[in-house]
């Protein structure tokens, strides 16, 4: 059983929860930019919560399919047609042999998930199939997803779907006030530093995709002769080249880099930078650590009691 | 060396800030340890010149107790077996004509003729500092000083597989297709990453790599896969070091 690529969108990749344990050797994670939404709907429809999915951007695709399967779609609001009728979001919902599913422009955000119960047969590329263009790694052929491609769906003896409580889809609304923990070169930029980027709004830039999100605002001053020798860079991190625009660096990013970072979005935001679309504004609060991590851990609770 | 909270889920050990083979050796002691570490809690190591980014899983191990494995291993002192008896990697290099197109400009630079570039870039000794920038792209001490020649002023947007280069006072070599700014010497018929091999780098941190000049003829050989493990041919030495794949 196979589903086709009719149209791919704007730009379609196949995306797990990423591939780790090669930094040391510049091989950055990728995975799905919008992880939770990735786990909901995996876990909806029964599978491994790192089971692929495809991602899609600003732009949906048409996908058709040859025999029945139970799809969820997830993330963004899209306006996806199954016929004439409405697919829903956030909800398993089977399809019929030969349905095609029509999704159009995403809208609230930047990235939708299309999931498919047993998820693709795909061959994983250093133990994932995440795709990473920029390598060619994972996916299909490391590449977006194109019109004529056909990607295999595992067979799973029917397995039980779920459903995600009402109360529980308000933890899943969108924030424009992103959360960030210092950064290594966070005193560089002073206390004054940090609370003008508190203070004023940042625009997202056109020029953002998956390996960094461009801001535009307040421009942050770097102290002069200030060079730093290339480190290692996480997840989120806001990296502040000499132009002073910040740029948070995201799940294709380079696993090492030599501009100075100023603080790092916090984990459970992540979500949040996957969905900023070009021209979306912005604030940025500073919080501790201690704080992240407490938000990351209701966020797990929230998982685990989030379905009936 | 200091311990900074880089986010809520990775932890940059700082050893000092300057390229410097003693700071770089530390770094890599530090990542060999925690290598055998990694998975759910450690999820990535990024090694670079002076300093090691810990990715983790908060969740499965807090903060403090990551803390106070960094501090129990860059407590102990001494050296392990694994830094005690290392061996060169050759890495067989066909220099300039059309796969070193800028070997010319280097012997202008430097003041050195053809030969004599190559002769001081394949006897000098380098060290993996670390891997970054793409799959990987070893950043490498040990260049001689006398061969260090400026990046390109407009970087090439393609670089062929295998190109090896001069960027400034750094020799390095592309392991895939990639733009980049660095001044193309030479390149090799080896392949450096390859994701099916384990591991997909032929190169890891804290290697020791020198470079074998070939002929066209054996670059053509080794490329067209007739050899499976180049050995050094021209220069006669069979101790190709070729790392365990």
């Amino acid at each position: 059983m196979a589903m086709r690529i009719l149209n791919p969108g704007l730009m379609t990749t196949i995306q797990d929860l990423g591939r780790y344990g090669y930094a040391h050797l510049g091989v950055t994670p990728a995975g799905a930019a919008d992880a939770l939404a990735l786990r909901v709907a995996n876990l909806l429809l029964g599978n491994d919560e790192n089971t692929a999915a495809l991602e899609m951007t600003l732009l949906g695709a048409t996908v058709e399919f040859e025999r029945a399967a139970m799809v969820a779609l997830t993330g963004a609001q899209v306006e996806c047609r199954l016929g004439t009728a409405r697919a829903p979001m956030w909800k398993a919902f089977p399809v019929l042999p030969g349905a095609v599913l029509k999704c159009g422009a995403i809208t609230g955000g930047a990235r939708t998930y299309l999931a498919v119960q047993g998820g693709f047969r795909l061959k994983p590329a250093m133990g994932s199939v995440a795709t990473l263009r920029s390598a060619h790694l994972g996916g299909l052929e490391g590449r977006a997803l194109k019109a004529g491609d056909r990607l295999d769906v595992r067979h799973v003896d029917a397995i039980g779907v779920r459903r995600i409580s009402r109360q529980a889809l308000a933890y899943l609304e969108s924030r424009r006030e992103l959360r960030l923990t210092p950064g290594p070169q966070a005193s560089w930029f002073g206390r004054e530093g940090l609370e003008r980027l508190q203070q004023g709004a940042y625009v997202v830039s056109g020029d953002s995709d998956r390996r960094g999100i461009r801001f535009q605002g307040e421009a942050l001053a770097l102290p002069p002769k200030s060079q730093l020798i290339t480190e290692g860079i996480s997840l989120g991190a806001m990296q502040v080249p000499p132009d002073g625009q910040p740029i948070i660096l995201f799940v294709d990013q380079q696993t090492t880099g030599g501009y100075p970072k100023a603080a790092n979005v916090i984990a459970v935001d992540l979500r949040h930078v996957a969905q900023l679309r070009p021209r979306d504004e912005v604030h940025f609060r500073m919080v501790t650590v201690d704080e992240a991590l407490g938000l990351l851990r209701e966020q797990e609770e929230w998982l685990r009691k989030a379905f009936d | 060396m200091r311990v900074i909270e880089a986010s809520d889920s990775s932890m940059l050990v700082v050893f000092g800030d300057e390229i410097s083979r003693e700071l770089n050796r530390r770094v890599i002691r530090l990542f060999h340890d925690l290598q055998k570490y990694l998975g759910p809690e450690i999820r990535n190591l990024h090694p670079a010149y002076a300093s090691l980014l810990i990715d983790f899983d908060p969740l499965r191990l807090p903060p403090a107790e990551l803390r106070a494995r960094i501090d129990e291993l860059t407590g102990q002192s001494g050296m392990t077996s694994a830094e005690a008896a290392r061996q060169a990697i050759e890495i067989p290099v066909c220099y300039g004509g059309e796969l070193g197109p800028d070997l010319p400009d280097v012997a202008q630079h430097t003041g050195f003729s053809l030969e004599e570039v190559i002769a001081r870039h394949s006897a000098a000794e380098y060290t993996v500092y670390f891997i970054g920038f793409s799959p990987g792209f070893p950043y490498m001490g040990g260049l001689p000083e006398a061969l260090a020649t400026p990046r390109l002023k407009t970087p090439r947007t393609s670089v062929p597989a295998g190109s090896v280069g001069i960027g400034g006072s750094q020799t390095g070599l592309y392991p895939m297709q990639w733009s980049g700014g660095w001044r193309l010497i030479g390149r090799t018929p080896m392949r450096m990453f390859d994701p099916e091999a384990n591991p997909p780098s032929r190169l890891q941190p804290g290697d020791l790599v020198k470079f074998t000049p070939i002929t066209r003829e054996s670059f053509d050989r080794m490329a067209a896969g007739q050899t499976d493990e180049p050995k050094a041919g021209s220069s006669g030495t069979a101790s190709s070091g070729t790392p365990g794949r």
